[in-house]
């Protein structure tokens, strides 16, 4: 049974991108920091049990995007988000909407891995035990490590502190920290960026994985991990004023080697950005 | 067009041209350096010195527990002890979880606008207002509108006060130290805002809070004027049992002996400012340990 659902996983993931229905619908998006016009009328999907992959420029608002989804942006006094991100047919940023229950759902990876000073056990315990889970603990710390791929060289040491371990295993850590909620989508802000080639291509086997139970976004500069790991691909660029703007979302394969836009082509090539 | 470069002279790699000057002035810096940090050193071993030489033969056991006398030899501290500890613990109860309440709102909650930035602004000064403005703002607000009267629970209030912008501040600080990132983490999987301050920030942040405190509490131990002001007895023979008793603290007592004519008595004051010493030096080694086993329980 197993074997056949990832069978049928695994034919129709490559380049179905747009037949999947979408678990994210975000429309019209604007961002502004303060008077600064950050992101302009972005509209894009987001499929189930897919990654799709953000990519451009540095300062294109594709970071800023990715927050908007989990409402990290509220945290940022001077922000303000407009538009439609639709999830479960509700808006994420509509007013009646507690950003608590939404980062419940919607769980996140950030650029640095940021494991809490404590133990490893608790570093994934604790999300669960701050939304009200006590029983059954060891029993979910041990599935979330075991899914993040941690789980055979931590075993033995789950009381020690979690920024002991190497940066690679620190940013698994944290993957697993962010499954311990069984979130429906996983954000992952430039997972890879502060680690080695090596850490990096677990991180991306274990993206994969991860990908057959949940749906994954994925911010990164290199469009080699975009193009290795996403299924789906949004291309950001710079418009007017430095406002960030979507400029194409194709899946991955067509992005990559059939761009409708002179501006991706520009940019998948090096001759900018 | 040549590389807009100065060549050196020769290949030598000994102090040449204005070298040899520039590393002058390097080790004439280190020698004033030096001589600050010397000067700050001597003037305490010298004030350590003089204090030790007057006060070594004055310090016994009864100097500890005898109460005040108008004999010298007869003379004790133990009501004054027992005054700054009411005091200080009394003012640690009020001004420690109402600074760092504060500090929490203004770093974690308040918005960053035009009113939370008055409201710092004016912490920060009162941080810098005279001790014995704050004696007297204790003497008209505790001692004689609340009609308190002259008791250790005005004095303490009065402390408190006097205490909380310097807490405030050092606590501020030490949860701006927190970086980002762990509050970050610690939304992104569905924490509130109390949770996420209450397990992550304030755990972290409490070994500087604490150095905070000993600070505030150290400066409060050794003031004399605010109380002097907002009512501690000059001469009590009792200890202060509760609240509302009258009392006097260990800097007031060794100002009452100074200024009596009799060199005996400020010998006597010069054992004081030793036991006074030793205080402050116990309390802040338990905050020094209570400090370290925290740092040790947020596991960094």
């Amino acid at each position: 049974m197993t074997d056949l659902l990832e069978q049928t996983d695994a034919q129709t993931m490559p380049d179905a991108a747009s037949e999947q229905a979408p678990l994210i619908d975000i429309s019209g998006l604007n961002v502004y920091y303060g008077n600064f016009h950050a992101v302009g009328d972005v509209s894009f999907d987001i499929p189930k049990n897919q990654i799709t992959a953000l990519i451009g420029p540095s300062g294109c608002g594709k970071s800023t995007v990715l927050r908007c989804i989990n409402r990290m942006n509220d945290l940022i006094p001077t922000a303000r988000v407009e538009g439609e991100i639709i999830f479960h047919e509700q808006n994420i940023l509509a007013p009646g909407i507690d950003p608590v229950m939404v980062r419940r759902r919607i769980g996140m990876v950030f650029q640095k891995p940021n494991p809490f000073p404590k133990s490893i056990y608790d570093n994934v315990a604790w999300g669960a035990k701050v939304n009200g889970i006590r029983k059954g603990m060891d029993d979910l710390v041990e599935w979330c490590l075991r899914s993040a791929a941690l789980w055979d060289e931590v075993k033995d040491k789950l009381d020690q502190s979690g920024l002991a371990l190497s940066g690679g295993q620190q940013q698994r850590l944290c993957i697993a920290r962010a499954l311990a909620n069984n979130p429906d989508v996983i954000l992952m802000d430039e997972p890879c960026s502060a680690l080695d080639p090596i850490s990096t291509l677990r991180i991306e086997d274990l993206m994969r994985e991860l990908a057959r139970n949940y749906t994954i976004a994925i911010v990164t500069h290199n469009m080699q991990q975009a193009a290795r790991v996403s299924d789906q691909t949004v291309f950001f660029s710079l418009g007017e004023n430095r406002m960030g703007t979507l400029v194409e979302a194709s899946p991955t394969r067509e992005l990559f080697t059939n761009p409708r836009d002179s501006r991706t082509e520009d940019y998948i090539t090096g001759r900018f950005g | 067009m040549s590389a807009p470069f100065h060549a050196l002279p020769d290949e030598s790699l000994t102090a040449t041209g204005n070298l040899p000057r520039r590393q002058k002035i390097a080790s004439i810096g280190r020698g004033i350096f030096l001589l600050a940090t010397l000067f700050a050193v001597a003037a305490l071993v010298v004030l350590l010195w003089y204090i030790f030489q007057r006060g070594w033969n004055w310090l016994s056991w009864g100097l500890l527990t005898n109460p005040p006398s108008r004999r010298p030899e007869r003379a004790g501290l133990s009501i004054a002890i027992s005054g700054t500890l009411w005091i200080i613990s009394l003012t640690l109860l009020v001004a420690f979880p109402m600074g760092v309440a504060a500090a929490i709102y203004l770093e974690e909650y308040a918005p960053k606008n035009r009113w939370t930035r008055i409201l710092q602004i004016n912490i920060s000064n009162l941080a810098g207002v005279p001790s014995v403005v704050y004696g007297l703002l204790g003497l008209g607000i505790f001692v004689e509108w609340l009609n308190l009267g002259r008791v250790v629970l005005a004095g303490a209030l009065t402390m408190a006060l006097l205490s909380l912008p310097v807490i405030i501040i050092a606590s501020q600080e030490a949860l701006r130290a927190i970086p980002w990132s762990l509050r970050e983490a610690a939304y992104g999987v569905g924490a509130t805002r109390w949770q996420v301050t209450a397990s992550h920030v304030l755990p972290a942040a409490i070994p500087g809070i604490l150095t905070g405190v000993i600070l505030a509490v150290s400066r409060a131990i050794g003031e004399t004027a605010p109380l002097l002001v907002a009512g501690a007895a000059g001469f009590v023979t009792t200890k202060p049992g509760g609240f509302f008793d009258s009392y006097t603290t260990i800097p007031i007592q060794i100002y009452n002996w100074m200024s009596r004519p009799q060199t005996e008595f400020r010998d006597l004051a010069s054992a004081g400012i030793i036991v006074l010493l030793a205080l402050l030096i116990s309390m802040n080694l338990i905050a020094i340990i209570v400090r370290q086993r925290f740092s040790a329980k947020t596991r960094w």
